[in-house]
């Protein structure tokens, strides 16, 4: 097991690599040079201080050689300076961790919280009217635009009911209320993106929670319980629960790099601070410092997530061993 | 089945019911008219959206209308216009213009403070002149200052400017926000810390910026025009022109920039606001950039603007919140020329005119050719602004019945402005000027400010409009000045830098709690600092030491 945890790790340093050498690849091919746009903002450069700068960000050398040194300054974490304000990327990045991953975790344990109940009994009552109801309902939060329910949701709950903030991450006051007084207020905004953030991917995820437990309901061993004389609750949360939840642990790794991620639409909409916007305006702007940062750092934490699922994967089934 | 829903209806309406009961009775005094006349009381917070987010909090470097938002609270400039749009004194007391207009001296008020307590002084401006005409500072104003010869001191509260050639709108131009020289010095302005924790001399102090998400700004008590009533200035990003709307609804933005669909909603969306409508100083156009080829034969331009119906795009984008554009100065302008007729529209005379050029339909597709080869072009502007999205799908339709070929692209500001419009990357552009109010727009159209980050990015080469923007600017006579700026308009006419399109109005909401607004030709904002709340409505309250 060990063996073959450092048998992963190892692999996967040339996929970052591999990963890298495509994000700049991309980057490098796409339109537009970075130091165009550092030499936009000022009207009075001549031809020579062109120059001067081309040398002095390396754009005159070859693309390997380019890469290179990017990759030596990425080696000890420096993503160098946005281009659009001149501050450093990393320091840009950091700032909407927090925000993001709060938000990120929030949704993920709620649609935990709502989908395997749910996967589980429309599975157990197959074709009943609840299990046809759910799927109903399961499609169309599947299918309803994000933006759409969002501006519904919050006519109803900001607007007619009043009960919670349209926008924003903190109320203007938030530094000067008390400790429960602002759990409240971010609790309250939190609320909405939070709850639209998770209608698609509980659609999913409950989708799979249900066939990995119709699958879980056809073995013998199923029967046998049954047969035993066990309880219908026994069979089902002793017996299939455990094996029907294995594919969880998939869904929950590849989780893993969303959680820094965002949702350019959802943060747009509820004008929340996230990652998504940060990395929308980058790319819109071609900050490509930031650009960098986000995916190298993003490239990372799939790697990471797959990792810890297929450990999680041997801890949680005996049946599977790593060698 | 029915009763259900009799049910939900019953419910909703008591919900209406309740929201509107709730809040009425939170607000009934606030009809109640007389309370304008009770002495103004300090507190309370205006929250105003902005759409995006500030760049640089530095007057000097920042160029976009977020970051103008903020600054025009924290900074003063030497003078400034006042609300019936004359020129007056701000960080100075009083100016002085020499009778051949090569000199001004500006005496400075001598009790005013920097946020941070450092009293100003003529070397502050100095410092500020020498900063803008510093080579390697990033900024977009340069060229207003360049063209003096010589600054002096002379003493802590006087200076004086000395310029080559009379310069009519140089006074104007010393509305510049002042920076604080203790501050920058010896620092790379490019860079500095400052630039995102700003002093200045006005109104309000800076206190936070939580970035993409709102700047928070404080009343300053030591502002030499007395401490401003409403205590705390709050810029709220919201980047969602829906959800600002919904946020206005909900009390909860102060003052919201209307779109005209929102400017016609229901009154009852407005129960707790005042809107005010003006005209705004402005133009919207659709430019091309005449380093390209056919833009850059006037004939083009003139048959696209024959095939363009102007009509059409005020009743569609403002529901006839604008008037008709046929030059660069808006009608409230002393300088507009309302001799000027408004542009045909004429699809079939436009055709004909593209046939000279060599443009037609060879593998009869439907679209045009030039000289053999496929034509087309791209109409990009910046997203965010609806008006100029419907405006470009408009103009693409109308294009579309002559047998041109457009596609419309949309991109975000600031790229638009930085990779496209700065790098020349673009065939064709709809956007607009919010003009100065002195009528000098040589900025605009001389064919030598075209520098990548300078404002006549389309390229527009027409001597002589050159010389006369270069004449006006050195007349200080109005009635005279006023013949030049006719005469511009009438050439534009004939070789138009752009398809002038149409005037805006501004429109807004403002919450009705606020009290001494005075709408005047400036506009709502220009006596800000004694707009007040009086204490029963007042929704937010602040420790103040």
């Amino acid at each position: 097991m060990f063996q073959y945890l450092i048998k992963r790790l190892l692999y996967s340093i040339p996929i970052i690599i591999g990963i890298t050498v495509i994000t700049f690849a991309v980057m490098y091919f796409t339109p537009g040079k970075p130091v165009d746009t550092m030499m936009d903002f000022n009207p009075n450069i001549t031809s020579e201080a062109k120059d001067r700068l081309v040398k002095l960000y390396g754009l005159d050398k070859p693309v390997h050689e380019q890469y290179w040194n990017w990759f030596k300054r990425v080696i000890v974490l420096d993503f160098g300076n946005s281009f659009k304000d001149g501050r450093p990327a990393s320091e840009k990045i950091i700032e909407r961790i927090p925000a993001t991953i709060l938000l990120n975790i929030l949704s993920i344990i709620l649609m935990l919280i709502v989908a395997v109940p749910v996967g589980i009994y429309s599975a157990v009552r197959k074709y009943s009217l609840f299990d046809r109801i759910l799927t109903v309902i399961v499609f169309i939060c599947f299918s309803a635009p994000v933006f759409w329910v969002a501006l519904m949701l919050m006519i109803v709950f900001g607007l007619w009911l009043g009960w919670l903030p349209i926008s924003g991450l903190t109320s203007f006051d938030f530094n000067e209320l008390s400790f429960f007084a602002k759990t409240w207020d971010l609790a309250s905004h939190l609320i909405l993106p939070v709850i639209v953030s998770t209608l698609g991917s509980f659609a999913v995820l409950s989708r799979y929670i249900r066939s990995g437990m119709l699958d879980v309901l056809k073995q013998d061993y199923i029967k046998t319980a049954y047969s035993k004389g066990l309880s219908e609750r026994q069979v089902i949360f002793n017996h299939a629960l455990k094996n029907a939840l294995l594919p969880l642990i998939t869904i929950i790794g590849l989780s893993i790099p969303g959680l820094i991620g965002g949702s350019f639409i959802i943060e747009t909409v509820f004008s929340y601070p996230g990652m998504g916007r940060l990395g929308f305006d980058a790319i819109m702007a071609r900050d490509y410092p930031v650009i960098m940062g986000i995916g190298v750092i993003s490239a990372f934490l799939t790697l990471l997530g797959n990792i810890v699922a297929d450990i999680l994967y041997a801890v949680a089934d005996p049946r599977i061993r790593y060698r | 089945m029915k009763s259900e829903k009799l049910d939900i209806k019953k419910i909703v309406l008591l919900f209406c019911f309740l929201f509107f009961f709730s809040c009425s009775s939170e607000k009934t005094d606030q009809q109640d008219v007389t309370s304008d006349n009770s002495s103004p009381v300090y507190g309370d917070a205006f929250i105003i959206a902005s759409l995006s987010d500030a760049s640089y909090l530095n007057p000097v470097l920042a160029s976009d209308t977020s970051s103008s938002l903020v600054l025009g609270q924290i900074f003063n400039g030497l003078v400034k216009y006042d609300k019936d749009l004359n020129l007056t004194g701000d960080l100075a007391e009083s100016f002085e213009v020499s009778k051949d207009g090569l000199e001004i001296i500006f005496k400075l008020r001598k009790n005013v403070k920097w946020h941070d307590g450092v009293p100003f002084t003529a070397q502050d401006v100095k410092f500020t002149y020498e900063t803008l005409i510093d080579p390697n500072v990033k900024t977009p104003y340069s060229s207003n200052f360049t063209i003096i010869k010589d600054f002096k001191i002379i003493d802590d509260y006087t200076v004086k400017v000395i310029y080559d050639k009379p310069f009519a709108p140089n006074l104007e131009r010393w509305g510049m926000s002042i920076i604080p020289k203790h501050i920058f010095e010896g620092h790379d302005i490019n860079t500095a810390a400052a630039n995102r924790n700003p002093v200045g001399t006005g109104p309000y102090k800076f206190k936070s910026w939580q970035t993409d998400q709102k700047i928070i700004l404080e009343a300053n008590p030591d502002y030499f025009e007395g401490k401003p009533y409403i205590s705390r200035y709050i810029v709220q990003i919201v980047p969602d022109q829906a959800v600002q709307f919904l946020e206005l609804r909900k009390q909860s933005l102060d003052a919201v920039t209307l779109t005209p669909d929102q400017w016609y909603a229901y009154d009852s969306f407005f129960k707790f606001y005042n809107k005010f409508r003006e005209p705004a100083f402005a133009f919207t156009y659709l430019g091309f950039n005449m380093q390209r080829k056919p833009f850059d034969d006037k004939k083009f331009i003139l048959a696209m603007q024959l095939a363009i119906n102007k009509k059409d795009i005020i009743e569609g984008v403002l529901l006839n919140t604008g008037k008709e554009a046929i030059g660069p100065y808006p009608p409230q302008s002393w300088a507009y020329n309302a001799d000027i007729p408004e542009s045909e529209y004429n699809p079939q005379k436009a055709a004909e005119m593209l046939k000279e050029l060599g443009f037609e339909d060879i593998n009869n597709d439907g679209w045009l050719e030039y000289k053999g080869k496929q034509f087309e072009f791209t109409i990009t502007t910046n997203q965010g602004n609806k008006q100029r999205e419907l405006t470009a799908q408009i103009v693409q339709e109308q294009l579309k019945k002559i047998g041109i070929k457009t596609n419309v692209r949309i991109i975000e500001f600031s790229t638009f402005i930085n990779q496209y419009i700065a790098k020349r990357e673009f065939d064709a552009v709809i956007m607009g000027w919010s003009l100065t109010l002195d009528p000098d727009q040589y900025s605009l159209w001389h064919s030598k400010q075209t520098a990548p980050r300078e404002y006549n990015f389309l390229s527009y080469n027409n001597p002589e409009v050159d010389g006369l923007y270069e004449k006006a600017r050195s007349i200080f006579d109005i009635e005279t000045r006023k013949k030049i700026y006719y005469r511009i308009q009438e050439i534009m006419e004939k070789d138009p830098p752009c398809i002038f399109l149409y005037y805006p109005d501004s429109m807004q909401a403002v919450h009705k709690r606020f009290k001494g607004i005075n709408p005047a030709p400036i506009g709502i904002y220009h006596n800000f600092i004694e707009w007040w709340v009086p204490k029963s409505q007042q929704r937010y309250f602040f420790s103040d030491r």
